[in-house]
């Protein structure tokens, strides 16, 4: 099989160097591999795990416990929702970042770029100190969003603006406008020629982005901690319940609060996936 | 919905491309442009009083020192294993491995509060499955600086495999066959053939960790637990003080965390070849959490 791949080829090297087989462990590494599995497993592995055997150590008890607690479910609740409504905020924003960035032609515009690194180069617990000095008590523009809903919403949409921007931009630029103009000669308008040409190309990238936004925003605490108050039933996100749960020596409930919010980014990625596959296939 | 007009931007339709960019800047201005100016400016408000005053104050030097060496710590533990296993994953066959390399991911999708309350289940002296025979044996992991290492490695771990392993794919192992055919050992194959090439991948990987390793704060908080002064780091340092009613202090130290990784990103911005092959946006994407 691999000599008849490699005169198909021709002598390519690319190609035959993809046929070459990959090395079998020899003792050096195989002793590596080891070493790496133990640690791994040391430091992620097994601590995960102990999470979600600690959670279901009474079967199902520690969950019910969590989703019959007012304050717990309501945490929980608020979370999903913000995080859904902030990743819906990310998707349409962050498309249009990317377009301006890619299409677009202005002064100021690598300023732009840079703003959006920012959320990536500051630590949570700054960003939660940036938003204050705008929406907090002294703020300039006369609001108060301290300690209220809004607040842990703009953290949200804080700490989450790059990921749709950055995923959908390179595909924005490696993507030719020959196809776009083609439709549109053909007599397609252009809300045809952005829903069968351009979505359908930019849906898988919009909704990695999106992915990722929303399991960065169900389990974001940094940011809220100075920023949202974490008033009981009111403000207080899932990730601050896990928090009291652990002060309050009660590390069961803490787990079993910690393996739902991984049960929700799991089904979320699942939904995301399915969302955007429907999408390319419009195309 | 202003993005229909494709052609119409590129062409020219003056309206629209001027809304976009008003949505566009002004989005961003509120969101992120305006609240980080305004922190910059009430930092310097005084001068550089508040830095003075800052680097004066014993907990801070105390918090910023032990930053440091925890996040030195957890990068060189990364160095290591990352490129170790980014070698196994790329260059070798084993069982298992396409989980291992799905698995690798998974510290970027966990929250960093449910990280802390994983290590604590396993490692705490007092209920923890293996901390209390390591207390026993006087070996203290949770509320002490290993644990804060751990923690800190565990958020970070994937950023170096990330940026080395598409580079070794690209790269190929033609040279390092012909090397091996000459003579070299195993080590000089290393040192001398694939280490050069991938270069500015670990580069990239380390500064990316170390930017990450510097600010997090949830995990390391947990870990930490509430022994005052001794186990504090910066970033909770900024909250203590906040909270405490010294915001100059806080913003200082801030503001000293946020030119420690944005002169990583620039420094590395400058010394990176224009040809490098990871892009940016995998690069950035890698900075945070990941599915």
């Amino acid at each position: 099989m691999s000599t008849a791949t490699a005169t198909v080829a021709g002598g390519r090297p690319a190609r035959v160097r993809r046929s070459a087989p990959r090395h079998s462990l020899t003792r050096g590494s195989a002793l590596g591999l080891g070493v790496g599995m133990i640690w791994f497993s040391l430091l992620v592995l097994i601590p995960l795990a102990a999470v979600v055997w600690t959670a279901g150590e009474d079967g199902l008890g520690a969950f019910t416990d969590a989703l019959t607690n007012k304050q717990t479910f309501n945490a929980l609740k608020l979370t999903v929702l913000s995080s859904l409504g902030v990743t819906a905020v990310n998707i349409v924003m962050g498309t249009i970042i990317a377009w301006v960035l890619v299409r677009d032609r202005f002064p100021g515009k690598k300023l732009i770029d840079l703003v959006i690194d920012i959320p990536f180069a500051m630590p949570t617990i700054v960003a939660g100190l940036v938003l204050l000095s705008l929406y907090g008590a002294e703020s300039p523009l006369g609001v108060e969003w301290n300690n209220t809903r809004k607040a842990v919403f703009l953290a949200l949409a804080f700490v989450t603006v790059p990921f749709v921007v950055r995923t959908v931009q390179p595909v924005l630029e490696e993507m030719d406008t020959d196809v776009e103009d083609a439709a549109a000669s053909l007599g397609a308008s252009r809300a045809t020629t952005f829903r069968r040409v351009i979505l359908p190309t930019l849906a898988p990238a919009i909704f990695a982005g999106a992915t990722l936004s929303f399991a960065r925003a169900i389990s974001e605490y940094g940011s809220l901690v100075l920023l949202s108050g974490n008033l009981p039933n009111r403000t207080e996100v899932a990730s601050v319940r896990v928090y009291s749960a652990i002060e309050g020596g009660n590390p069961q409930s803490a787990a079993a609060v910690a393996t739902i919010l991984l049960l929700v980014a799991l089904v979320a990625i699942v939904v995301f996936d399915l969302i955007q596959r429907r999408l390319a296939r419009r195309g | 919905m202003a993005s229909t007009a494709s052609t119409a931007v590129a062409r020219g339709n003056p309206v629209l491309k001027w809304v976009l960019r008003l949505v566009v800047v002004g989005y961003l201005f509120f969101l992120v442009g305006w609240p980080s100016g305004l922190i910059v400016r009430r930092t310097f408000e005084g001068g550089t009083q508040a830095f003075s005053d800052a680097l004066n104050d014993p907990d801070v030097t105390h918090a910023l020192q032990l930053s440091g060496t925890i996040a030195i710590f957890a990068v060189l533990i990364n160095l290591v294993f990352g490129v170790g296993m980014s070698l196994l994953l790329v260059r070798y066959e084993f069982p298992g491995k396409r989980a291992l390399s799905a698995l690798i991911d998974l510290p970027l999708a966990v929250s960093p509060i449910v990280v802390g309350l994983a290590l604590i289940l396993v490692y705490n002296p007092r209920y923890g499955w293996f901390g209390e025979g390591l207390d026993a044996h006087g070996i203290q992991i949770i509320f002490a600086k290993p644990g804060m290492i751990m923690a800190t490695t565990f958020v970070a771990l994937p950023l170096v495999i990330r940026e080395v392993v598409p580079v070794l794919e690209d790269m190929g192992d033609d040279q390092e066959q012909a090397a091996t055919s000459l003579g070299a050992n195993a080590w000089q194959t290393f040192w001398r053939i694939t280490l050069p090439g991938i270069k500015w991948a670990v580069v990239y990987g380390v500064v990316l960790s170390m930017a990450r390793s510097l600010g997090e704060f949830g995990a390391v908080k947990v870990v930490a637990g509430n022994i005052s002064g001794e186990t504090t780091t910066a970033p909770v340092l900024v909250q203590q003080k906040y909270q405490n009613f010294e915001q100059q202090t806080a913003y200082a130290v801030s503001f000293l965390l946020v030119a420690a990784a944005v002169v990583c990103l620039i420094v590395v911005a400058l010394l990176r070849p224009k040809d490098h092959t990871t892009s940016r946006a995998t690069a950035t994407a890698a900075l945070q959490e990941k599915p």
